[in-house]
């Protein structure tokens, strides 16, 4: 069952007197103990779809809706809605503050909603992030942590409330290799122990391999292909999927797109990929006599099915591209 | 190759780009060699050693990897090499740069080598630009300080480093936050080629970019030493980045180089279990056997204050023997062959003063003596490499 929704959400932002189309035109969907990965390059909207789903933007168009309703924009509502569907911040240490002990950090939520059993309830958020036995973290401070553990703390922070989804935004990034499985482990725990869903931002497929059920790829404020992980990653059909996947280091023959992805002040028309599209620079798009649409027409915006689904001209022109 | 930005209506910017599959044979020499190196930081709290007695060589033209999570040594070595480290560390051992030794060298020949041999590329240096500088006039500082370029001369010097790490020489005027993070990363590449070095040392280039912009960063470093006979030294937590630009790799932890050898053998067929950790941390898409399986390794980075006896690396160990707490665990051989025999093959590896091969020989004897046998091309301090431990049971 769909927990939490994108319906075709827009969001702005003015930049030098210039409109950004951050987020232009997003389905996505949540079900009730999944994992959905949100991936793409920097810069392409997931942050801010990402912060609009957690209710701290809100959509110039659309809506997002959580059990079926609507998200209220009052401070009372909002502050409900955050007990259910809680933030896991990129950078541990960042969002750590460095004066407060582990307990502290963990009960902060606690005592802003006034819940009941602030001990047991940081005792019981911290083993189940993993840190154990939880007595023995509590009068410790950040910096005797591991990355890792502060991580953890972090996300003891966040279950401490109890919530049904996490939205976490590159979880892993900032810590060690060695370290990023476990916390990867930990995610896959919660859902199975706790049947916590999750959707997890990143730019690293491999993540998305390890954990998510389906994956959706953002490209320049719109989800250009989404579907389940073995589907997408295995046989992507969008040029962009195919390019992010290329660029792994173990790949073979890496397609490697120049520049960044164009601004979403100037959002190229036609096919948004377009201009650095490597099927319509190297001509199978004309062959298959789709490279007129590729430059001229818009693509739809895709649903929030639960299978495979693509936006691009070649693709649908029934041709998987090389 | 280099990556070029274009319009994006004009032309599309898609490049396709061959890695190197085999490390470059013939090597001309060796550019930098060092010798049991070893740095302690003096803290408040006391010693710190953070890095524990190093061996590597490099030769020119070659790319060597270090890899190691945070706090295990590679950026303490890395400013080691040039003797860029902080007044509270001390270092000992030899760092012989075209066999001199940079440790003895005066201050003035220090400069000079700073200058015209070596450059370094910073962890989070993007981040280091002057935010209200233009970006062509602190690619063009080092030029004029050293006194070797008329403006005029450092301007179109400007233009061709901009060209060669893929911007084009109208970026000269942008200002740092006009540029995103990739970019940013490029102008620090074009100000360490600015004085022509031999030598690039890269801490973390890549760490903290998007896959696309990391791809780009990568492809333009493996082009330079290909094109230019640059040699570098890239520092990563990150295996399969290093294996995919380095011909040898270096796995440290705790502050010691604890597994060594050709990139390819070091990322797929990891000897010692803390480099097989971290080949693994990263996962293949699409191999199955990794899907929902994230693996990672347990337990807490070492304090190097308070590092265990034995091998340091036992309290994390899946495959550790009772004799790890107690015995010395140096460099062995890694790649030997059933026999117990080490294989022939091109002396690539870390060798040591008087052609000692790296580490202690095994005590099993077992090993010819060093003259007769080629330096091992892949070496691990773990006691599973050796031919005996198989048979003192946990
Ligand atoms: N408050 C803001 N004001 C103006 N522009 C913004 C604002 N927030 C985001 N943007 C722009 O919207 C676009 C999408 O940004 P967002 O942070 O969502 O990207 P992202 O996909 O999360 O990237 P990354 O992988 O780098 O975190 C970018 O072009 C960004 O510059
Ligand atoms: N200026 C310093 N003073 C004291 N200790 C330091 C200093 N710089 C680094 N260290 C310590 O030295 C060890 C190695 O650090 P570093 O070389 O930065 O590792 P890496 O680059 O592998 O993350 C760590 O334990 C670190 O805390
Ligand atoms: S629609 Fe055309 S330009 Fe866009 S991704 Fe598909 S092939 Fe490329
Ligand atoms: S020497 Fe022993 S403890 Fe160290 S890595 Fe090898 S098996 Fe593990
Ligand atoms: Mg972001
Ligand atoms: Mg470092």
């Amino acid at each position: 069952m769909t927990l939490l929704e994108a319906i075709d959400v827009h969001v702005e932002f003015t930049a030098r007197g210039r409109r950004a189309r951050a987020v232009d035109g997003v389905n996505l969907a949540v079900g009730e103990g999944e994992i959905v990965a949100l991936v793409g390059e920097s810069g392409c909207g997931k942050t801010t779809l990402a912060r609009t789903l957690l209710g701290l933007e809100r959509p110039a168009s659309g809506a997002v809706r959580y059990g079926g309703a609507p998200l209220t924009y009052s401070t009372r509502a909002l502050k409900a809605y955050r007990r259910e569907v809680q933030l896991v911040p990129q950078d541990p240490t960042g969002s750590l503050n460095p004066r407060h002990t582990v307990y502290e950090a963990v009960a902060e939520g606690p005592r802003i909603h006034g819940l009941p059993g602030e001990r047991e309830r940081v005792a019981s958020a911290l083993s189940r992030a993993g840190l154990r036995p939880p007595e023995r973290f509590f009068p410790v401070y950040p910096h005797e942590l591991s990355g890792g553990q502060r991580q953890r703390v972090v996300i003891a922070g966040a279950l401490a409330l109890e919530p049904r989804v996490l939205v976490a935004d590159e979880p892993v990034a900032s810590l060690d290799a060695s370290v990023r499985g476990e916390i990867l482990a930990l995610l896959l725990r919660l859902r199975a122990e706790l049947g916590l869903s999750a959707l997890v931002v990143t730019h690293d497929l491999g993540l998305a391999w390890n954990i998510a059920d389906r994956v959706a790829v953002m490209y320049l404020g719109r989800i250009v292909e989404s579907g389940p992980v073995e589907q997408v990653l295995s046989a992507p059909s969008h040029p962009y999927t195919q390019a992010l996947l290329s660029v792994l280091p173990e790949s073979p023959s890496p397609i490697v797109l120049g520049g960044e992805p164009p601004d979403p002040t100037g959002i190229p028309g036609g096919c948004r990929f377009h201009p650095r599209c490597q099927v319509l620079a190297g001509g199978q798009a004309a062959e298959a006599g789709v490279d007129g649409r590729c430059r001229s027409q818009p693509l739809d915006i895709l649903p929030a099915a639960p299978g495979s689904r693509v936006a691009c001209h070649f693709a649908e022109a029934g041709r998987a591209p090389a | 190759m280099t990556q070029r930005e274009t319009q994006p209506e004009t032309q599309p910017e898609t490049q396709r780009e061959v890695r190197r599959e085999t490390p470059p044979e013939t090597r001309r020499g060796r550019l930098l060699e060092l010798r049991d190196v070893a740095v302690t930081y003096r803290s408040a709290a006391g010693d710190v050693p953070a890095v524990r007695g190093v061996s590597l060589t490099l030769g020119e033209g070659e790319a060597l990897g270090v890899a190691g999570e945070s706090g295990s040594g590679k950026s303490t070595l890395a400013m080691a090499l040039l003797r860029l480290l902080p007044k509270t560390a001390r270092v000992t051992g030899g760092i012989l740069l075209d066999g001199e030794d940079v440790l003895t060298m005066s201050w003035g020949r220090l400069r000079a080598v700073r200058w015209a041999s070596a450059s370094v590329v910073f962890q989070g240096a993007q981040h280091a630009l002057n935010p209200v500088r233009r970006v062509g006039a602190q690619i063009a500082e080092p030029l004029l300080v050293h006194g070797t370029a008329t403006p005029a001369r450092a301007r179109t010097r400007v233009a061709e480093l901009l060209e060669q790490v893929g911007l084009p020489a109208w970026r000269e005027r942008s200002y740092p936050h006009e540029l995103s993070g990739g970019q940013r990363q490029r102008v620090m590449i074009a100000m360490a080629l600015a004085c022509e070095p031999h030598l690039i040392i890269a801490d973390e280039p890549t760490t903290a970019l998007d896959v696309m912009i990391q791809a780009q960063v990568l492809a333009l470093i493996r082009t330079l030493i290909a094109d230019r006979g640059i040699s570098l030294i890239m520092i990563s937590h990150d295996l399969s980045v290093l294996a995919a630009t380095c011909d040898r790799l270096a796995v440290m932890y705790a502050g010691k180089v604890v597994e060594t050898g050709p990139s390819r053998e070091v990322f797929t067929a990891a000897r010692h279990p803390y480099s097989r950790a971290l080949a693994e941390a990263f996962p293949t898409v699409g191999d199955l056997a990794s899907r929902m399986a994230p693996r990672g390794l347990g337990g807490d980075p070492p304090d190097p204050m308070r590092l265990p006896g034995g091998c340091s690396f036992r309290p994390r160990c899946p495959v550790a023997l009772p004799s790890c707490a107690t015995r010395d665990v140096e460099l062995w051989p890694a790649d030997r062959t059933p026999d117990g025999q080490i294989p022939d093959g091109p002396a690539l590896d870390a060798q040591a003063p008087d052609g000692q091969a790296p580490g202690a020989p095994p005590p099993d004897g077992r090993i010819p003596p060093e003259h007769a046998r080629p330096v091992p091309r892949h070496t691990a301090a773990c006691v599973h490499v050796l031919p005996e431990p198989a048979k003192e049971s946990a």
